[in-house]
């Protein structure tokens, strides 16, 4: 398969099935660095499995990843794990904070988990608490702290290892108005800022305005809105 | 919106000339569609004959006659009277975009391709009025919000025709 031209994550006729029920039925993908690109559908289009196919979590039946000009479904186990660590972001709709470490020691987790020094990994962890806001919860526990304050500092855990890509599944489904809206607002600024491609899987459209452009999943299948029009 | 009540609203706080007016009209109001002078100087002129301001004196230049105008008591309690009556909800029960949909299952076309372009250019308008929320002030967003809310409100119709679209087809291809 040719991935389309300065692609950085790309996907074709992808295939995957949970035992008599199809999630995806030949659907494409396709997003350049920098790019951010909304995931739409109705629940159970398909669309979870999409990103989770496309992040390397899940296997599809059958089809082509193309990443970085890797094949990534002919990588072995420990290959993926490696690369979603070192390349790949991620921001789900509960932020999932590690409740006994503080805010600043869950967001330089990821860089922990990589080898990098306590105190480099907290220097950074700052840097992006910063971007997103919310340093002054540096010692706080996320049981301490509000839903959207909680959102932020799992945004700065998912962009601490400067991620090419950043996955983020209904990322302002459980706050309000004005707190979705300015997670969004940090979180495309933050990852325009490093050049990431952002695939946001959202059935919010106020939500999904915030990308460049929208890919519709239904039944399994995907429609690329900008090439349809 | 309607201007006459906007511009008499805008003279309680004191008498203005009518170029005044329009500036602090499209100041406030005018964001995408500054008024013309001549829709100032009709406005004025029925304003005016209705008795709900009066002029409060003439100055005289190079050019024409530059009027100030002043709010009479009946125009305040004109401005309360349209404060106070709430606007007729639009119920926009015969949508083109139903017509389309009903049409085109009725004629055995993609009814879900013509839901999905008019997802897509929504999603376009949101996508130019977020924008111009994250570079503007507070007027700015709240205007934004206003027409961000009702294409969402369009939207979430749009999803759950989308997921009925099945259901419709029986019922009108009956």
């Amino acid at each position: 398969m040719t991935p389309p031209a300065g692609s950085l994550l790309s996907a074709e006729q992808l295939r995957k099935a949970y035992g008599p029920t199809l999630a995806l039925d030949g659907a494409e993908f396709s997003i350049h660095p920098g790019e951010v690109v909304a995931v739409m559908g109705p629940s159970g289009s398909g669309k979870s499995t999409l990103l989770h196919c496309l992040a390397g979590i899940v296997t599809p039946d059958s089809g082509t990843i193309m990443y970085g000009g890797r094949e990534l479904s002919a990588m072995s186990d420990a290959e993926r794990s490696a690369l979603r660590r070192s390349d790949f972001g991620f921001v789900f709709q509960f932020g999932q904070l590690v409740p006994e470490l503080t805010c600043v020691e869950n967001v330089a987790l990821p860089l922990r988990l990589n080898g990098t020094s306590r105190k480099e990994a907290e220097r950074a962890a700052l840097t992006w608490m910063e971007r997103l806001e919310v340093d002054d919860l540096r010692k706080k526990r996320p049981g301490e702290v509000s839903g959207g304050q909680g959102q932020r500092v799992a945004v700065a855990r998912s962009l601490v290892t400067k991620p090419r890509v950043l996955f983020a599944d209904e990322p302002t489904g459980a706050l309000d108005s004005l707190n979705g809206e300015r997670v969004m607002e940090l979180l495309t600024d933050a990852a325009r800022s490093t050049d990431a491609a952002v695939v946001l899987v959202t059935h919010e459209a106020r939500v999904a305005a915030y990308s460049d452009r929208e890919v519709v999943v239904r039944d399994g299948r995907s429609r690329n809105m900008e090439r349809a029009v | 919106m309607s201007i006459g009540h906007t511009l008499l609203g805008l003279l309680e706080s004191g008498p203005r000339h009518g170029y005044d007016l329009k500036r602090a009209f499209d100041e406030q109001f005018g964001h995408d569609r500054p008024l013309h002078y001549g829709q100032v100087y009709s406005t004025m002129s029925r304003l005016l004959k209705n008795g709900l301001v009066v002029v409060d004196g003439i100055e005289a230049g190079d050019g024409p006659e530059r009027k100030r105008y002043a709010i009479t008591d009946a125009g305040i309690t004109d401005v309360q009277q349209w404060l106070a009556t709430p606007e007729k909800p639009e119920p926009y029960l015969q949508s083109t975009l139903y017509t389309k949909v009903v049409l085109a299952l009725l004629t055995r076309r993609d009814a879900a391709d013509v839901l999905d372009t008019q997802r897509s250019e929504h999603l376009r308008s949101m996508r130019v009025l977020t924008e111009r929320k994250r570079r503007g002030d507070l007027a700015d967003q709240l205007i934004c919000d206003h027409a961000l809310f009702h294409l969402e409100a369009d939207l979430r119709w749009l999803e759950l025709t989308a997921a009925r679209l099945d259901k419709l087809r029986e019922a009108v291809t009956r």
